[in-house]
């Protein structure tokens, strides 16, 4: 059970944030433009990274703000955690 | 007559407190103090259980919760029994009542002990290479094999304890309350950190408090009276938190530690009623020490588990500490000094020790030569090839040991006993340690896995750590504390330690015998009977990884997971397989440390309490007037309102026909509702909802369909705007909380730039829904002075409204296909509103009518219900809805999904109506489609997502979908159904007043 800090709300128990996949992947702004391998690489392929991961989370039961976290999938290390539309940071 | 072990000279036993308990049966004494295996051991029963496989008898083998053989059920035949307990934590009470398991007729005469002799068609992997062929014959073999596993009988009555779940938060949590956990818990404290202590046991003080060996010296004292000054010191300090019978079952990341406090367990009857019997512990801990401590590993000779044979450490403890001689003729049996100090402790207390056999060649430590000018006879380099005695160990064989440990020599020699105390030297417990996630690696020179890597904050300290030694442990202990805490100085500093211990070992993981391995039983794993030759034999058959010989051996699978025997497992392939011992690694130790009851799990989570539920503003009338409820999500709905005695289907019939026929009403107050505000409030619903937005004027309505990314229809509802920035969406019952949070996700992630603002009103707001040809006079009589005419008020409008002082929301939408208002009213005047409607329905005989009869009015229409229709593969062109996906919008969500090769096939499922050849036949929900009748296999063209009898058309209707559905309208397909087969014709969707002409009835 992770102890996420939450950026608006501080230290929570894990059980309040709901995990929302991959992050940064931008919804396109002209889908109509986009082949269907193109549209389908947006909509289906994510990453399964053993390691450093970029992640969504969201404290469904708290703020219910989303943010970003990087975690470390091999062992849960959270790495950072930021605001959504701040640039993740450099590895 | 049974004879009377106790020595009396224990300050743990109540001797003043007498406490009569039985066992199997049987009535006998123990005192205050007692466990259950110290009050039998007394009585000198040592026979308590059978095990798993060959029911071979067993004795009790520890003191402590490692216990694998005396495994007992508690109260037996009441509502409080429990299987599998283990009788070494067993507190005995007046009245206890326990008895062995896994024997029948008795554990005396158990007819299961023939599968001993018949041991060698047992092997490893039996039930893997004997019942798989034939392969149909499985259910058959599965009956018996049920029937011989599992170990206890669980309750059949409901649990009639209290459980409770607490939270608790601290700076540092020490995790066992021997020697190094009580300095730590201590040092801690006393620097201001908010420190929980725990212990499984119900006593602090670990191993060390019964310490009274002269060699070792704490500051001048013996290390027992040392630490109970110490402890005594504990109760006046702050911060401190202390907690007995509190076992830690699991250590998660981020020091998040699940404990089980066991309240009640240890008192009587009448005692127990009212209270919590145990507390689930949900510890988030800042920082951990564990002082785990370490368990005392047996040694692996040939007939190895015969009552009578018990770890050394477990002699000792129930003789210092529960004042119990474990048999009148000791032996010992070592590979290092400990046995020598239970000898010794035996001795001093005038217990009678035969002779100690040592694998070393020598030891020179002082207590070794005080064992011997005690007159103990010491045979080194000499190993028990063997034991005898079925139900009690009655004498051993020995011979002297190889030089290289792998074969005897000499002649044999036999020993008469009634106890053995084996000591193979110690296993730090690192269990909770690895499942934090922490790393271990081989020490060569103590033969143990240490703490190495790990991700939270923690230390490991005391002999869970690597230290066995008093002086090593406290010097260790205050440098570890000293680095964690951020201190600089602790009670430690100035601790002067005597210590007379030799390290010496010779550690050998399967002890050689006479006889060849395949006719010995050297068990490795006590419970499941498990035995070095079995693990042998799994390597011989190709096995090679760790985990795989686990689960073929099913070593280390029992319920105490192999506490005492997984070093040897590992030892053993290791030594078999030729390779070092830290390259294979370990197998994973899993929570729970050991069992939990489900009661501890669950707490206050039961009956009414297992979830939450959800009621309507109206629930209280619909009670009164004899509703049956439905559960939507959380919500429980009026289901229907039976009158006389009425059967659902009738009660449905007559609601469906009075809300065509006159005027019905419906509790809608579930339905999600979310309000949206903001200058970009239209943009955003261009974006989330298929059809445009932009035009609707304020205080008109809309339908909306919702789609996902994909393409596949999400949800649906009416939105309705009420002012420029300022809409209403209404949400289905079911879908309100997700399609809050998809649309917070886009507008957070996606769109940040538009000015909205959402807001959940579904608890705000009761809704009642007034349909049918009347409805429009009896809200004339509710509210006279709004005008109602098609003019003012038509179709897919909104107005705001007062009935009375009551401010009111009107939308004049429909789900049924009649003349209908959904009224909206502030929730707390919702049963207000509905009286009134009620009252002023009266002489148009309003019917009130449930959620089946909403489902079959708009089945009627062909209006679909999102999750019953469809499934999360249907896009609106399936639902034959194109109509509302707007052409013209550049984007929305899911759009460009529509255009994927996949989402534009012809031949996709798509929804239809079907008629019955007989209209009276009603299909079944979820019934397959076919079109051929004598071909297999055939193809399932779809199924039935909804099928009624419908009152008003007097013929049975339904919803399906099947594959090129939109094409095949007149089409004849099949349902085949157990009994029959069921003819029937596909038809449009809509079957009820195809041209909207009663909506403005």
């Amino acid at each position: 059970m992770f102890l996420i800090n939450c950026p608006y709300c501080g230290e929570r128990d894990q059980q309040e944030f709901k995990a929302g996949g991959e992050a940064h992947i931008e919804r396109p702004k002209q889908p109509t433009e986009l082949s269907d391998d193109e549209w389908a690489e947006y909509l289906f392929m994510r990453k399964n990274i053993k390691g450093v991961q970029f992640e969504r989370w969201n404290h469904a039961h708290g703020c219910r703000k989303w943010f970003n976290m990087v975690r470390d999938t091999s062992n849960d290390e959270i790495k950072a955690i930021y605001k959504m539309g701040e640039k993740p940071p450099s590895q | 007559m049974t004879k009377n072990l106790r020595v009396k000279s224990s300050e743990y036993i109540d001797e003043t407190n007498r406490i009569s308990f039985k066992f199997n049966g049987k009535t006998y004494h123990g005192f205050k103090g007692d466990t259950l295996a110290s009050a039998l051991l007394a009585n000198d029963v040592h026979l308590v259980g059978r095990s798993f496989k060959y029911h071979r008898p067993r004795g009790i083998m520890t003191a402590g919760s490692e216990e694998p053989n005396a495994i007992v059920q508690v109260n037996p035949g009441s509502n409080r029994t429990e299987p599998n307990v283990r009788a070494t934590e067993v507190e005995i009470y007046e009245g206890l009542e326990a008895s062995s398991q896994n024997c029948w007729p008795s554990v005396e005469f158990d007819i299961g002990g023939i599968n001993n002799f018949l041991s060698p068609f047992f092997p490893a992997g039996f039930y893997y290479k004997t019942f798989m062929w034939p392969a149909s014959f499985w259910e058959k073999y599965e009956f018996f094999i049920r029937h011989s596993a599992g170990l206890g009988k669980s309750p059949t009555s409901s649990d009639p304890d209290i459980y409770d779940h607490r939270n608790i938060h601290c700076d540092v949590l020490v995790v066992g309350a021997g020697l190094s956990g009580i300095l730590a818990a201590k040092n801690a404290a006393k620097n201001n950190f908010k420190t929980l202590l725990v212990d499984e046991k119900n006593e602090l003080g670990g191993s060390t408090i019964f310490e009274n060996n002269e060699f070792n010296k704490i500051d001048n004292k013996t290390p027992s009276e040392w630490l109970k000054k110490e402890i005594e010191e504990l109760r006046n300090i702050k911060n401190l938190e202390i907690k007995t019978r509190t076992s830690v079952a699991a250590y998660h990341q981020y020091n998040y530690l699940l404990a089980r406090e066991n309240l009640t367990d240890h008192l009587e009857a009448k005692d127990k009623t009212n209270k919590i019997r145990q507390r689930l512990l949900k510890i988030r801990a800042k920082k951990v020490i564990l002082a785990t401590g370490a368990l005392e590993r047996p040694l692996i000779f040939n007939n190895n588990d015969r009552p009578g044979i018990l770890l050394s450490s477990a002699v000792k403890k129930y003789s210092e500490f529960f004042g119990v001689a474990c048999g009148s003729k000791n032996i010992f049996f070592t590979n290092n000094d400990s046995a020598y100090e239970s000898a010794l402790s035996l001795y001093n207390k005038g217990i009678n020790v035969e002779a100690i056999i040592d694998i070393r060649e020598q030891s020179e430590s002082k207590i070794v030569k005080k064992v011997k000018e005690a007159g103990i006879k010491v045979y080194w380099s000499h190993t028990i090839v063997d034991t005898a005695g079925y139900k009690r160990l009655n004498s051993i064989s020995i011979m002297k040991l190889s030089n290289d440990g792998t074969s005897v020599t000499g002649s044999k020699i036999s020993i008469s006993c009634d106890c053995l105390g084996v000591a193979g030297g110690w296993t730090p417990a690192v269990h909770l340690y690895t499942q934090s996630g922490g790393k271990l690696k081989f020490d060569e020179e103590k033969q143990i896995f240490l703490p190495n890597q790990n991700t939270s904050e923690q230390i490991s300290v005391g002999s869970c750590g690597g230290d066995f030694k008093i002086d090593e442990i406290i010097k260790n202990l205050n440098h570890k504390l000293k680095d964690t805490l951020n201190i600089r100085e602790t009670d430690l500093d100035n601790i002067n330690v005597e210590i007379d211990l030799e390290n010496s070992k010779r550690n050998i993981w399967l002890l050689p015998s006479d006889t060849s391995l395949g006719k010995t039983k050297p068990f490795v794993d006590y419970q499941n009977d498990a035995t070095a030759k079995d693990i042998k034999l799994a390597l011989r058959e190709g096995f090679r990884s760790i985990e795989h010989v686990k689960r073929y051996t099913t070593t280390g699978m029992g319920t105490d997971q192999g506490k005492l025997g997984n070093m040897h497992a590992l030892g053993i392939i290791a030594d078999t397989a030729g390779v070092k011992m830290g390259e294979l690694g370990t197998t994973t130790f899993r929570p729970p440390y050991t069992p939990l009851t489900f009661g501890t799990i669950v707490g206050r989570n039961v009956g009414k309490f297992f979830d939450i539920f959800r009621r309507t503003p109206m629930n209280d009338w619909h009670v009164e007037n004899k509703a049956e409820f439905e559960n939507v999500g959380q919500w429980k709905r009026a289901w229907y309102y039976p009158i006389n005695g009425e059967t659902m289907h009738q009660a449905v019939q007559r609601e469906s026909k009075a809300a065509r026929e006159s005027a019905g009403i419906l509790d809608a107050s579930t339905l999600g509702k979310i309000d949206i505000q903001g200058s970009d409030a239209s943009e955003f619903l261009n974006r989330v909802y298929t059809n445009a937005w932009s035009k609707l004027a304020i205080g008109k309505c809309r339908y909306g369909l919702m789609l996902n990314e994909d393409g596949m229809v999400y949800d649906d509802g009416v939105t309705t705007r009420l002012g420029e920035n300022h809409y209403i969406m209404t949400t289905t019952t079911g879908g309100a909380a997700n399609v809050l949070g998809k649309l917070e996700d886009y507008l957070q992630t996606e769109w940040p730039e538009l000015d909205v603002y959402l807001t959940s009103v579904t608890d705000h707001y009761a809704t009642a829904s007034l349909c049918g040809p009347n409805s429009k006079k009896i809200l004339k009589k509710i509210i006279p002075d709004l005008d109602l005419s098609d003019e003012n008020f038509p179709h897919m409008s909104f107005k705001e409204a007062t009935i009375g002082h009551i401010q009111c929301r009107i939308m004049r939408i429909s789900f049924t296909g009649e003349h209908s208002y959904e009224i909206n009213v502030q929730a707390s005047y919702g049963k207000d509103l509905w009286e009134k409607c009620m009252e002023a329905g009266k002489e148009f005989n309003i019917t009130p009518y449930g959620t089946e009869t909403m489902h079959l009015l708009r089945a009627e229409k062909g209006f679909i219900i999102v999750g019953q229709d469809t499934d999360g593969t249907m896009t609106p062109i399936d639902l034959q809805m194109d109509w509302i996906v707007s052409k013209k919008k550049y984007d929305f969500i899911g759009k460009r999904s529509l255009y994927r090769s996949d989402t534009m096939r012809e031949d996709r499922k798509q929804l239809v109506g079907l008629l019955t050849e007989d209209p009276n036949v009603v299909l079944e929900e979820g019934a397959q489609i076919v079109s051929e009748l004598n071909q297999s296999p055939v193809e399932m063209l779809g199924h039935v997502t909804s099928s009624y009898f419908s009152p008003n058309l007097n013929k049975s209707i339904a919803l399906a979908v099947v594959r090129g559905g939109k094409d095949m309208i007149g089409k004849q397909l099949f349902v085949p159904m157990e009994s029959k087969n069921i003819n029937v014709t596909v038809a449009n969707p809509v079957f009820y007043d195809e041209k909207n002409e009663r909506l403005n009835a």
